[in-house]
């Protein structure tokens, strides 16, 4: 049987903003491939070039150079054709502030084409599945900050698109509406739709990708499965060191590396220089973020630095 | 691809009025806004207030258009929905057409208010209606799409106001509205010719106070001019900016 035409390939994608010399260089030859149905992280700290990639596979930015394909597709000739069939949820909630949840669904599908006679049908679908219909009537700028995430990516889904680009779906949401969210996304996979997802949060990238890309200074530095990149760091050992924190409290730190008992003797010899009491030191299996830490070089206080100040 | 932009331009023109155009204060500052300045006439001076008809007639269509397509994009371009816009199926001269029509739209709108008013108390006898409709029709296209210019060029709402005024008073003043264009210094009538304001007044005082015909079909032809190269400009800085 035929190979299904992958969702997205990317062959040399390259995005420079400002002159060849003294300008930005946002992503750098990149190269990746995404399946069709398939959940893929795209993850990398703030700034690293995941914005422009979906800008410029959307249609938003021109590629200085390189090729993209969406669903079989030429970016650079057939972006019409390629608009049509995917839904894009940016950042910033972004639907009109002026028009209700119900005619800001209705607007996305007049704009996509669905038939008349389905729009409103569709619509208090959406509406009931992102548990938005007490809000039908509400404008767009009266609802929540949970529920304008919700309905902006209802409406990126309202003529159902086969590919969704999600750009940081949580950034900035409580910890209720970025769980509902999550629900969705994995609720997306069941329904065979590939998602392009960025983030700059790991654990939701692990617990929601099936295949993820870091993404480091506009280069990608590697692409595996989430077990795959964890393996990675598997030569390494984890090592959790619990302390009292000197104010009635506990405290874990967290380290990484080759030697174990060379991990636990410095944890306990920081505990010991810092007069802390060491209650339990154990070893853990590397986390993503282990493996992310190890294969980027990076601290993840990096990937931790907030963009919309999230409440955990 | 033609039916996508065919359509995209119809809703984005519908979704543009419900959300921004036909709201109470934009239509009652739209049909006041003219009635004002009559007022202003009336006070100094209440003869030969039906030569001004034409002239307040051009100048409700230009700030009924500009007004709020001066703003509308780089509004939406603010909060982020311009690219909702920008991400549908439709090309970018299709997406600046929706927003022109529905600028259009709502300057004709309320230019007509303006109209049945002053036929009601002018009288209607000697209106050549062909011509009316066209040049306001014209007129609109010009104005609006000098307001789309406006907004896809700069990045903040207030920035927007101010170039769209830069435009619109020295229009007010030189276009023939208060003061034929003959009467004004040479230096002024050669400004006053560079200004889409100035054909649209000649021709809808044609319209309804008589005139040359051919000079009329000239102006609509000068009107359409303004209109294709604003609208031209217009797409092509968007364009731009997307790349």
């Amino acid at each position: 049987m035929a190979e299904p035409v992958p969702a997205i390939e990317v062959t040399g994608l390259t995005k420079r903003y400002g002159s060849p010399q003294t300008g930005l260089l946002a992503v750098d030859n990149i190269d990746f491939g995404v399946r069709r149905g398939e959940v893929f992280g795209f993850l990398g700290p703030n700034g690293a070039g995941k914005t422009t990639t979906i800008r410029m596979l959307t249609g938003l930015a021109r590629p200085t150079s390189g090729q993209a394909r969406v669903l079989g597709l030429d970016l650079a000739h057939d972006l019409p054709q390629i608009k049509k069939r995917i839904g894009v949820v940016p950042e910033a909630s972004n639907l009109y502030g002026e028009l209700t949840a119900f005619n800001n669904l209705i607007f996305s599908m007049q704009l996509y084409g669905v038939p008349r006679d389905e729009r409103a049908r569709r619509a208090d679908e959406l509406l009931e599945r992102f548990r938005l219909v007490d809000k039908r009537d509400v404008p767009f700028a009266r609802l929540s900050r949970g529920m304008k995430r919700a309905l902006t990516i209802a409406a990126a889904l309202a003529h159902r698109p086969e590919v969704v680009f999600l750009d940081e779906p949580t950034t900035g949401l409580d910890v209720v509406s970025a769980r509902g969210l999550r629900q969705t996304v994995a609720g997306l996979r069941k329904q065979g739709v590939t998602v392009f997802l960025t983030t700059h949060y790991l654990e939701e990238a692990e617990r929601l990708c099936d295949r993820i890309a870091l993404i480091v200074r506009a280069q990608i530095v590697t692409l595996d499965t989430v077990d795959g990149l964890k393996a990675r760091a598997q030569g390494a050992v984890a090592v959790e060191v619990t302390s009292d924190d000197g104010a009635g409290g506990t405290e874990t730190r967290r380290l990484v590396g080759k030697d174990v008992a060379a991990g636990v003797r410095a944890a306990l010899a920081e505990a010991e220089w810092e007069g802390r009491r060491v209650l339990a030191v154990n070893t853990v299996q590397p986390t993503l973020e282990d493996a992310f830490v190890q294969l980027t070089g990076l601290s993840a206080d990096v990937m931790r630095a907030e963009k919309g100040g999230r409440n955990k | 691809m033609l039916s996508d932009d065919l359509r995209g331009i119809w809703y984005i023109m519908l979704k543009d009025l419900r959300a921004y155009y036909f709201k109470p204060p934009n239509i009652s500052w739209g049909i006041l806004f003219p009635f004002a300045f009559v007022l202003a006439f009336v006070i100094r001076d209440a003869e030969n207030l039906d030569s001004l008809v034409p002239g307040l007639l051009a100048l409700t269509l230009l700030f009924g258009t500009s007004s709020m397509e001066a703003i509308v994009i780089t509004f939406e371009r603010r909060i982020g929905a311009l690219e909702r816009l920008l991400l549908a199926p439709l090309r970018l001269p299709a997406l600046l057409a929706g927003k022109l029509l529905g600028g259009m739209v709502f300057g004709l709108v309320t230019t007509l208010v303006v109209l049945i008013v002053a036929l009601v108390v002018f009288g209607a006898s000697g209106v050549n209606w062909l011509l009316l409709i066209l040049g306001m029709i014209l007129s609109a296209t010009a104005f609006s799409a000098m307001g789309v210019l406006v907004s896809v060029s700069v990045k903040e709402v207030f920035e927007a106001q101010t170039l769209a005024n830069a435009f619109r008073f020295p229009m007010m003043f030189l276009g023939g509205v208060f003061v034929p264009v003959t009467l004004l210094p040479l230096g002024l009538q050669v400004v006053a010719r560079v200004l889409p304001l100035t054909y649209a007044v000649e021709v809808l005082h044609a319209a309804m106070a008589g005139g040359e015909l051919p000079l009329a079909i000239l102006d609509l032809a000068v009107l359409s001019a303004f209109a294709v190269v604003f609208f031209g400009f217009a797409s092509w800085v968007l364009a731009r900016q997307v790349a």
